[in-house]
C-alpha cells in the first residue's frame, strides 16, 4: 500500500512539474522579442535603457498577474503600435511578409523542377 | 517556352524587389506613438503626488478636455513648455493632470515653487509603470484627451507655441 501511495505520489508530482513547465512564461524571452523604442537596433533584452527597464517591470507585473505571452503582446501593441515586436501578428498589412518566404521556397522549387524536366529531355 | 517562364520569374521578382525598396526607402521610418490618436485611454490608474488616492477615469469623464502632462525636475525640455502649461491652467474647459515621472519627491516640490504649478491634478510615477499604459516613451510627453478618454492629440516633447495654440482652438470648438 504504501508503495502505490509513493508512485501516486510521483505521478502527481511529476504532472505538476509537467504542467508548471507548460504554463510558466520566460520573461527573457518576451523581452527579446521587444524592440527598445529609443534605442538604435537594440532589444528591450539588449538594452539598460531607461525605457528597457520601464519596460522590464511592466512585462514582469503582467506575468505576475496571470496574463499570458499573448496578452502581454497585445497590450504593448495597442499602446505602442506593431513597432514594438519585432514578430508582429499575421495581419492584412503585413500579410505579404508572413507569406513571401514560402512563396519564394515554393517558387524555387518550381524553377529547379523545370530545369532537372529540362536536363533529363537533353 | 520553360526558359521563358524561368525567366519572367526572374523578372518578376527583381521588378517586386526594386518596388518594395522604392516604396519602403521613400517612407519615413522614424517611429513616434501619434498613430494612437483616436483611441480611448483604458484603465486609467495614476497614484496621486500627494494624497493617498489615485487618479481615475471617473476625473477626466468630469472635464471637457485633459491635457495629460508627464514631466520631471531633471528633464530639460521640461522647462521649454512651462511657460506654455501655465497659460494652459487659465482655459475654462481644459483640466491639467501633471505626472511626475521618475523623479525625488522634494525636487517635483522645488521645480513646481520656482517655476509654478500648471496642473490641476498632480500624480506621480516613480518607476514609470504607469507610463506605459500611455504609450510613454520618453519625457516631456503630453496627451489631449477629450470627455470620452478619446486621444485627440499626442505631443512628442516639449509643447512648442503651435501646439499651445492648437490645444487653445481645439478645446474651443
Amino acid at each position: 500500500m504504501k508503495k502505490i501511495k509513493i508512485v501516486i505520489f510521483l505521478i502527481m508530482f511529476s504532472l505538476n512539474n509537467v504542467n508548471a513547465e507548460v504554463i510558466e512564461i520566460k520573461p527573457n524571452e518576451i523581452f527579446k522579442n521587444l524592440r527598445c523604442l529609443i534605442c538604435q537596433g537594440q532589444s528591450v533584452a539588449d538594452s539598460n535603457s531607461d525605457f528597457a527597464q520601464t519596460m522590464k517591470l511592466v512585462v514582469r507585473d503582467q506575468i505576475n498577474d496571470g496574463k499570458s505571452e499573448k496578452e502581454i503582446y497585445e497590450f504593448l501593441i495597442e499602446k505602442y503600435g506593431e513597432w514594438i515586436v519585432y514578430k508582429p501578428p499575421l495581419n492584412k498589412a503585413n500579410f505579404i511578409l508572413w507569406i513571401l518566404p514560402y512563396l519564394v521556397f515554393a517558387i524555387g522549387g518550381v524553377i529547379i523542377f523545370l530545369l532537372l524536366k529540362k536536363r533529363e529531355n537533353y | 517556352m520553360q526558359v521563358k517562364i524561368i525567366k519572367l520569374l526572374i523578372v518578376s521578382i527583381i521588378i517586386f524587389i526594386i518596388g518594395v525598396f522604392f516604396i519602403s526607402l521613400d517612407k519615413n521610418t522614424s517611429y513616434d506613438t501619434k498613430g494612437l490618436e483616436g483611441q480611448i485611454l483604458k484603465n486609467i490608474k495614476l497614484e496621486h503626488f500627494k494624497e493617498n488616492k489615485f487618479i481615475t477615469e471617473k476625473y477626466l469623464k468630469k472635464n471637457d478636455f485633459t491635457l495629460i502632462n508627464f514631466w520631471a525636475s531633471w528633464c530639460g525640455p521640461c522647462r521649454l513648455e512651462h511657460p506654455f502649461l501655465l497659460k494652459l491652467k487659465n482655459e475654462k474647459n481644459l483640466k491639467l493632470i501633471g505626472v511626475n515621472f521618475k523623479d525625488k519627491k522634494n525636487s517635483a516640490i522645488n521645480f513646481l515653487n520656482d517655476h509654478g504649478d500648471p496642473y490641476h491634478e498632480l500624480a506621480k510615477d516613480e518607476f514609470g509603470k504607469y507610463s506605459i499604459n500611455f504609450g510613454i516613451y520618453g519625457i516631456p510627453e503630453s496627451i489631449l484627451v477629450n470627455k470620452n478618454l478619446v486621444i485627440i492629440k499626442k505631443f512628442i516633447g516639449p509643447i512648442s507655441e503651435n501646439d499651445y495654440i492648437y490645444i487653445k482652438e481645439t478645446i474651443k470648438k
